[in-house]
């Protein structure tokens, strides 16, 4: 499936690179997305310049700010900390990819029903962040879901929209 | 920044022998201290990045009485660890308190051993004068204005940069031991012998040797009657380093304390045993004006610039109210 058989092979134990190009197959969404990348770009780079999908955010990019979230295998994390190559054959799932059969995720449309913010920079980032969330079984409590939403910074101010909207979410899927 | 070779090895020994023959190479875990200071801020700049988070070092074990953690195990899975939340409350107290979800569920704890200070102009490639980066050029943090997230115990004038770990702080408390491996072979190194004081050499941080890689950790649980606790003192609620933090650790039979240890964290350029507040502990009756003493013991001598002046007092304090609470005087 990935390139990853290229180091399994019998006695190899170095994934064959050259000094900075580097050839890389990534799974985006559910698509297979093969690059041929410069190995110092980051995941963050990679997803925005390379496969075209702009929806995860540049914020910061030294991993204070949270916008570019997004879940590698199931987890969240920063896409501006983390290479493209250490992302072979690994499942990058972004903004892009939450809907389903044309259907917004219940995320989404909360935090539309909720204005859960104003300039929208750091939605993509806060909804990746709060799927994440969710699936980790944190939003026991209002206190709950501030804390582990702690990651995710919004220079506007919507926290208490953002709030709304995952804990609506939180009770459905509970209720 | 240059361009960097990047490898992925599949087997410990292959990578430890990768990093060892290159003085250029570094290692590649989490990479949230190292992309960091590579691709951001320039501070790092390898010729070859060995990337060693295909390396069969994850996960956690335990027997009756120690936990041990592979090196690549996140900081997110040792939080969510039941034997971590059953014997060693204050390592998942401490986790759980350090930077955001998103970064605990990238960064390893052997990374988060070996995280580089948060010193700011450490972090600054413009600053010309750093004793930690370039040897023998100076410290601008020392007359710098921005010098608050830093160390006031094993500081001195040639480096007063602070090792950020919440983590290490009960760790260290604990007498963790680190296992580390070498071309040489393996070897273990207690937590508490495991840092070097930046002294003449604040560019030194640890007995490693150049391509030596921790392979994991191992942690003595604690007896279930033990009372321990994990303090974090910060300027925000979340997602902030500490300003100062205590990991306590209690035994008190009939108001008298039988055994302590005590690790402090945002204090020290590493993380800080508390040997001087364990010895005046020890043996002493469980009251607020043993824990004082054993404050000012510990305290008695830091080096403090004007933006920490306030630190002294501020790790007394909230060393007596974390021995406070430990014991159950305190909510």
């Amino acid at each position: 499936m990935s390139r990853d058989d290229g180091h399994r092979g019998a006695g190899r134990t170095v994934t064959p690179t050259g000094a900075t190009g580097i050839d890389l197959t990534l799974t985006v969404n559910g698509a297979l997305r093969d690059l041929r990348i410069d190995n110092r770009v980051t995941l963050l780079d990679a997803l925005r310049d390379e496969v075209g999908l702009t929806g995860t955010k540049k914020g910061c990019d030294q991993g204070a700010c949270g916008a570019c979230t997004v879940l590698v295998d199931d987890r969240r994390v920063l896409a501006c900390l983390t290479l493209a190559a250490q992302c072979e054959g690994r499942r990058v799932t972004t903004i892009e990819g939450l809907a389903e059969d044309g259907r917004r995720h219940p995320l989404q449309d909360a935090f539309l029903r909720h204005d859960g913010f104003q300039c929208g920079y750091c939605t993509p980032g806060q909804i990746m962040s709060a799927v994440a969330l969710l699936r980790e079984g944190r939003a026991g409590s209002d206190e709950e879901i501030r804390e582990f939403m702690s990651g995710n910074i919004c220079r506007c101010g919507a926290y208490p929209n953002i709030l709304a909207a995952i804990r609506e979410v939180a009770r459905e899927a509970v209720g | 920044m240059r361009p960097f070779e990047y490898l992925r090895p599949d087997d410990v020994g292959a990578a430890v022998a990768l990093v060892s023959a290159d003085p250029a190479a570094q290692y590649l875990a989490g990479g949230t201290t190292q992309v960091d200071l590579m691709l951001k801020d320039g501070i790092l700049d390898p010729e070859r990045l060995v990337d060693i988070t295909r390396l069969p070092l994850h996960g956690i074990t335990a027997d009756d009485r120690t936990l041990r953690v592979g090196a690549l195990t996140t900081m997110e899975e040792l939080a969510a660890d039941p034997t971590v939340a059953r014997r060693l409350p204050l390592v998942r107290t401490a986790l759980l308190a350090g930077a955001s979800a998103q970064l605990r569920n990238m960064a390893t704890i052997g990374g988060n051993l070996l995280q580089r200070t948060r010193c700011r102009y450490f972090r600054d490639p413009t600053v010309p004068d750093c004793n930690k980066r370039r040897p023998s050029s100076g410290c601008a943090a020392i007359t710098g204005a921005a010098a608050r997230m830093h160390a006031i115990l094993g500081a001195g004038e040639t480096c007063i940069a602070l090792h950020a770990s919440d983590l290490c702080v009960p760790l260290v408390a604990l007498d963790a031991v680190v296992e580390v491996r070498g071309v040489d072979g393996g070897r273990r190194i207690p937590l508490t012998e495991f840092y070097v004081l930046p002294g003449e050499r604040p560019d030194v941080e640890t007995v490693l040797r150049h391509g030596d890689l921790v392979t994991g950790v191992e942690v003595p649980l604690l007896p279930s009657t033990a009372r321990s606790l994990y303090l974090k003192v910060r300027d925000r609620a979340s997602y902030e380093f500490a300003l100062v933090s205590v990991a306590a650790v209690l035994t008190v039979e009939d108001g008298t304390i039988t055994e302590a240890r005590v690790g402090l964290g945002g204090v020290g350029t590493v993380p800080w045993r508390a040997r001087a507040a364990e010895a005046v502990l020890t043996g002493a009756a469980a009251t607020t004006a043993t824990y004082r003493w054993a404050a000012e013991a510990e305290i008695h001598d830091p080096f403090t610039v004007p933006g920490t002046a306030f630190k002294p007092e501020l790790a007394r304090r909230t060393m007596v109210r974390a021995l406070e609470t430990v014991v159950g005087d305190r909510p």
